[in-house]
């Protein structure tokens, strides 16, 4: 009963919540001369979202980044040791191998499978159908999305029935014995790359579509008559007009490679040398109780981010200047 | 040598009923300029496109120099096409536009370089050769867009009414300059327009097309002094020609009841004695000598001529005269038709009795 009466406050009193707080604050504003009214009333109404972030976003920040020079029980000030010995580690040096396989291999497919996609599903009747079937993986959790391929990676040793849709094709269909693919190093991060790629090409291909249709169809067909063949339309024509939208989307998708947690804590836990940064970084705070290290990794992370994500913002910008 | 041969090419389009293209059968002579003229959706442009390869004809041929292209790629026909909307390549150079044709043809650099020069030369735009089509104007963009057909060096020319977005005078500056241009290089060419003035100018000779279907085929003299049926009447020339009704009595005609003039010989036809009559601005007189058919509605100077609207019967007859003939509102006017240029129409079909 108290969850039930729980439930009907936040359901009843969190839109009663805000709409008393813009009441009284438009009450507020009210008494303001008119002149100040306009340049204040912003600030009023995003208000509440400027405190969410930073109590929920800015603050944790910096007080990651704070954390980051104690030691593990946030007791003693220990300056940069955390990072000198985070360096020395070899979990971390796997880590950033790994996690430069992800940004290469899952950027790289996904936008050239999203590339491909695009074009071919433009010229066949059925593009609503095709498009809609490639992006249906996106609507699923990345979680639920390891465990179903968790299962078709599954291996079971060579007399044994197979249980893992892969290896029972593999051993069905050709003499070659079932492969444990999550567990030989280094190509089982292309199989969890393989997920995330499965996942997210749909992203790449919905939003390069849209890129697609806004080429005037024009300027294909007069690259046609002038004697250009498919392929050289596609390179010199398609490529560079879809470049401002390739950037935007590639940049993207090297960010998520570098946060990319779900997929390798579900199917692997990050072991068999496929650790990433994400991953190490929930270890040392969870299972090592580390604070301070853990704390160094998400900072090192940040660090790593940050350059991408100014791109990515100016390249967005720059569009919406064009527009 | 590039004659052009429309050999009874049909096109539908696909999830409709209209037929795009009906039965289409006309030549090109090799060196001509011809106009494909039409209002909108009359299947000028799906027959040009037909010619450069866009679109699959569903019936019938089409053959450049007596072979078919039915079966090669556009980029094999050796056909230039100049869109309405230029279709520049906007992150190419005014240089590398122009130059596109020739690199995908494997040409050399010098010999690109040559033939963009030439071309650049031939159209004034060596001065935008460093700019891209964003920084040109429309005109500049137009001329880059011809540059880019000429350097070619094609069999034919085909263009979709590439001065419709010019404003009116550039338009009509152009156009002068674009049969200079046609002439100079002696090349084929097949040019699709809405305007009639346009046609008119430019022409060798004009296919009025409508609805899909070509009404008739001719030089623009053929075409504007006798024109093959009711349609074309009334489409070339402007003000347009006069379509009266008539009736025919005592080798007379009697125009909208009220007017009569002298009746050219003419074949017989079946529809008895009723018929539509066709009378050009130019070919009425007026006399204004106080009685007459005619009330005069209302003078309309253009300048060089003027244009009075007469109400004969219920009809509104408009002829042009002189500037200084210029009867007032409510005048009643005799009008005289040059005894030549009377065209005669059987009301029923719209076809041409002479």
């Amino acid at each position: 009963m108290d969850r039930v009466a729980a439930l009907a406050v936040a359901v009843v009193g969190v839109p009663l919540l805000l709409v008393g707080y813009i009441v009284a604050s438009e009450w507020l504003l009210g008494r303001l001369p008119l002149r100040r009214r306009a340049g204040v009333r912003p600030w009023v109404w995003i208000g509440p979202a400027i405190t969410f972030v930073v109590v929920y976003l800015i603050y944790p920040s910096l007080a990651t980044i704070w954390l980051s020079l104690f030691d593990a029980r946030s007791e003693r000030f220990v300056g940069l040791a955390n990072y000198e010995q985070i360096v020395q580690l070899s979990d971390v040096h796997i880590a950033i191998r790994n996690n430069v396989l992800w940004v290469v291999f899952f950027s790289g497919i996904v936008l050239a499978f999203g590339l491909v996609f695009a074009i071919l599903a433009d010229r066949v009747r059925y593009e609503g159908l095709a498009k809609s079937l490639i992006f249906l993986p996106m609507a699923i959790s990345f979680t639920a999305a390891s465990v179903i391929w968790k299962f078709v990676f599954d291996y079971q040793p060579a007399e044994v029935t197979q249980t893992g849709l892969l290896n029972a094709i593999l051993t069905g269909l050709t003499p070659i014995d079932p492969q444990a693919w999550l567990i030989s190093p280094p190509w089982n991060n292309l199989a969890l790359i393989a997920v995330g790629v499965w996942v997210w090409t749909g992203f790449a291909m919905v939003i390069i579509s849209a890129a697609l249709k806004g080429i005037p169809v024009e300027l294909l067909e007069a690259a046609r008559v002038d004697g250009a063949r498919e392929l050289t339309v596609f390179r010199r024509i398609l490529l560079p007009l879809l470049g401002p939208t390739i950037a935007v989307v590639g940049t993207t998708l090297v960010i998520f490679a570098l946060k990319s947690f779900d997929i390798v804590y579900v199917m692997t836990s990050g072991n068999y040398e496929t650790e990433v940064i994400a991953n190490l970084m929930y270890e040392q705070l969870f299972s090592v109780r580390h604070n301070g290290r853990a704390s160094s990794i998400a900072v090192v992370l940040l660090l790593a981010i940050v350059p991408v994500l100014i791109i990515n913002l100016r390249r967005f910008r720059f569009q919406e200047a064009v527009r | 040598m590039a004659r052009v041969e429309y050999d009874d090419v049909w096109k539908r389009f696909p999830g409709s009923d209209r037929v795009a293209v009906h039965a289409l059968t006309l030549d090109v002579a090799d060196g001509e300029l011809l106009v494909l003229l039409g209002p909108s959706g009359c299947g000028k442009t799906t027959a040009l496109r037909m010619l450069a390869g866009l679109e699959h004809p569903d019936g019938g041929d089409i053959r450049i120099d007596g072979r078919s292209v039915l079966r090669l790629e556009p980029k094999d026909r050796d056909v230039a096409l100049v869109f309405q909307s230029y279709a520049l390549y906007p992150h190419l150079s005014v240089r590398n536009n122009i130059g596109y044709p020739l690199r995908v043809r494997g040409l050399t650099l010098a010999q690109q370089a040559e033939r963009i020069g030439r071309a650049a030369a031939l159209l004034r735009i060596e001065h935008l050769l460093a700019r891209r089509p964003g920084q040109l104007s429309g005109g500049e963009q137009q001329r880059v867009a011809l540059a880019r057909a000429i350097v070619r060096e094609p069999r034919v020319f085909c263009m979709d009414e590439p001065l419709s977005n010019l404003d009116a005078k550039l338009r009509t500056h152009t156009r002068t300059e674009l049969k200079a241009l046609q002439k100079d290089l002696g090349t084929t060419t097949i040019f699709v327009t809405h305007d009639q003035a346009e046609a008119m100018t430019l022409a060798d000779r004009i296919a009025v097309l409508d609805q899909g279907r070509l009404q008739q085929l001719g030089t623009p003299d053929d075409v504007y002094r006798h024109p093959a049926n009711l349609f074309v009447a009334q489409f070339i020339g402007s003000p347009p020609m006069n379509i009266l009704a008539a009736h025919r009595h005592d080798g007379e005609l009697v125009v909208e009841e009220a007017w009569r003039i002298p009746a050219p010989a003419v074949r017989d036809h079946h529809g008895g004695t009723a018929l539509t009559v066709g009378l050009r601005p130019e070919a009425i007189t007026i006399e204004q000598d106080g009685g007459g058919p005619g009330e005069v509605l209302v003078s309309e100077p253009l300048g060089s001529e003027v244009i009075v609207n007469v109400k004969v019967g219920s009809a509104l007859v408009k002829v042009r005269t002189a500037p200084d003939v210029r009867p007032g509102p409510g005048t009643r006017v005799r009008l005289a038709a040059q005894p030549g240029e009377v065209r005669l129409f059987d009301p029923s079909s719209g076809t041409a009795l002479d």
